[in-house]
């Protein structure tokens, strides 16, 4: 089990928990949604997966060699271009100089931005801002691979063709992925399983496992969609004064 | 949500040619190569065509006009007689003054001695001021103590100096030096500190993530983000350099002090020759002006477009 959290909780200062009770385990190679309105500690969740911040309760396991991220805004350096900002993350990792340069076109073509590598990233569109920091967070090479809503702010034709570029990425490399999302739709395309996270305090309330037929069948994957969005909306609720 | 579903249940066995694309919910290409086409049409729609640039003239000619406008209405001012034209020279007095100035060789003397100085003392300002800068700014505990002295010091006119500075070091070239290091360096390092504060936060915690230690966070990530920032703190730097030279030059004239800019100014003012001191007035500013030109103007415009921060801007 490359991630399992045991009752872990976390609360600022002396105001009321952020999360509570958090239980969860994935398993190496799995595509994990999770998925919450805003105020469930989604973030804060992933903080501390990835060693940002520390809990304050509970217990947690991850991968010794700690977790790769990637956050919602491409949060691309500006001064390097596309292919410096990923062999910043291999130069980071001391992979030697000669071995950099291999490794980072290589990932570039994997996102499919081979001929792209030399631009800015103010000279790249939303999309492929996201897909060089998707590959920046793969040179990171570590088997646990963190997202925190990275496609949260593309336009929708965007976000459906990195829904199928994720996923054949994560079929490539074998990664350990931990999605986080406030998007129902988003979490049943991707995941294997949805982990529904309450809010205030943040709590996994239920989840479901996501078959490859729901990949191809739209009308099976629209309903569960709409089970799921019963649910959460049900969560919400109980904070309606 | 989709009410009436597709029928899907052949879609595997269907011939490559007709593509079924069924929205957000499920996959929406047929396979990496139609995936790898797709994105690159949505690139290239969604990239900006690149433009060229080309020289702007108006950004020639406007400052030139500028310039000749003002110098008519100053031939225009001195030839109205208001004042006596020893108190006021007109700008062809001045000119021919410099003309005299450059056969006796003291023109060329004065900008050279001083421009010398100038960046002499600006280099090591800079070399001083850059590692003092960034350890203030990434150890709270130094900058928490030592932040309002160095601001205090940048408010602080570094003419004040000069006194204690002769007392120390008599006139030499040492007074001179210190007196632009006390100007330069705490307005560099105000700089630099300001460039870091305006850093997003993301980029520490991509730093952090992707596992940089605390120098190659210093190094790799702190100091080029802080890089526009820094820029304006060096321009201020050489500013007050400029400035505090000058000053030193005025107050400490003799010595084993060589002859600038401001020595040439005193000399016009203790022979009362107006013109003398019109000239170096315009001496001086030509050389701010110039180091503004040809150095900093261009660095900072490269550097604010390569990270795509001049579009729109008045520059």
């Amino acid at each position: 089990m490359p991630v399992v959290l045991e009752h872990l909780g976390k609360s600022f200062g002396d105001g009321a928990p952020v999360l509570d009770d958090v239980n969860a385990n994935i398993g190496k190679g799995e595509f994990v949604a999770l998925l919450g309105a805003s105020g469930c500690g989604k973030s804060t969740l992933l903080n501390i997966m990835a060693g940002l911040e520390a809990p304050s309760s509970g217990a947690l396991e991850v991968p010794s060699d700690g977790a790769a991220f990637m956050f919602q805004d491409a949060a691309l350096f500006p001064w390097l271009t596309a292919r410096e900002n990923i062999e910043l993350a291999l130069k980071l990792r001391n992979v030697r100089k000669a071995e950099r340069k291999a490794k980072a076109q290589e990932l570039l073509e994997l996102v499919h931005l081979g001929t792209a590598g030399d631009k800015r990233p103010h000279e790249l569109s939303g999309g492929m801002r996201q897909r060089v920091s998707l590959a920046r967070s793969l040179a990171q090479d570590r088997q646990l691979l963190l997202m925190d809503e990275p496609f949260a702010a593309l336009d929708a034709i965007t976000r459906d063709l990195l829904h199928d570029e994720l996923e054949r990425i994560w079929k490539e490399t074998g990664r350990t992925i931990v999605f986080v999302t406030h998007n129902v739709r988003e979490a049943v395309r991707l995941g294997q399983r949805v982990l529904l996270l309450s809010s205030r305090p943040g709590r996994v309330v239920q989840e479901w496992a996501v078959t490859e037929e729901h990949r191809t069948d739209a009308g099976l994957a629209g309903q569960l969609t709409g089970v799921i969005t019963a649910r959460l909306r049900e969560e919400i609720r109980r904070h309606a004064k | 949500m989709p009410s009436n579903p597709t029928p899907l249940a052949e879609a595997p066995s269907e011939p490559v040619e007709t593509r079924h694309v069924h929205a957000a919910l499920t996959r929406s290409s047929t396979g990496r190569e139609d995936l790898r086409e797709l994105e690159s049409g949505l690139d290239s729609l969604q990239s900006d065509a690149d433009r060229k640039h080309r020289i702007d003239w108006s950004r020639v000619l406007l400052p030139i006009a500028a310039l000749v406008a003002l110098v008519l209405i100053w031939q225009f001012y001195v030839s109205l007689g208001v004042k006596r034209r020893d108190l006021v020279p007109g700008p062809l007095d001045v000119a021919a003054q410099m003309g005299v100035l450059w056969n006796e060789g003291k023109l060329q003397e004065s900008v050279w001695t001083s421009m010398q100085r100038g960046l002499v003392g600006f280099v090591i300002s800079v070399a001083i001021a850059t590692p003092v800068g960034l350890l203030l700014a990434q150890v709270a505990p130094l900058r928490r103590a030592f932040g309002p002295l160095i601001s205090g010091l940048q408010v602080l006119p570094s003419v004040a100096w000069v006194p204690a500075a002769i007392i120390w070091f008599g006139l030499t070239d040492a007074t001179v030096y210190f007196v632009i290091f006390m100007g330069a360096i705490p307005s560099i390092i105000n700089g630099l500190i300001s460039g870091v504060d305006q850093i997003p936060p993301q980029y520490r915690r991509v730093g952090t993530v992707l596992g940089a230690s605390r120098l190659q966070m210093a190094l790799q990530i702190i100091l080029p983000a802080a890089l526009p920032g820094y820029l304006s703190g060096l321009k201020q730097g050489w500013a007050f350099s400029w400035r505090s030279l000058m000053a030193a030059e005025i107050i400490a004239v003799g010595g084993t002090i060589g002859f600038g800019l401001g020595s040439l100014l005193d000399q016009g003012r203790q022979l009362s020759d107006m013109s003398v001191v019109m000239a170096a007035i315009l001496l001086i500013l030509a050389v701010g002006i110039l180091i503004e030109l040809l150095v900093f103007a261009p660095i900072e415009k490269r550097l604010l477009r390569s990270r795509g921060l001049l579009s729109g801007s008045t520059r």
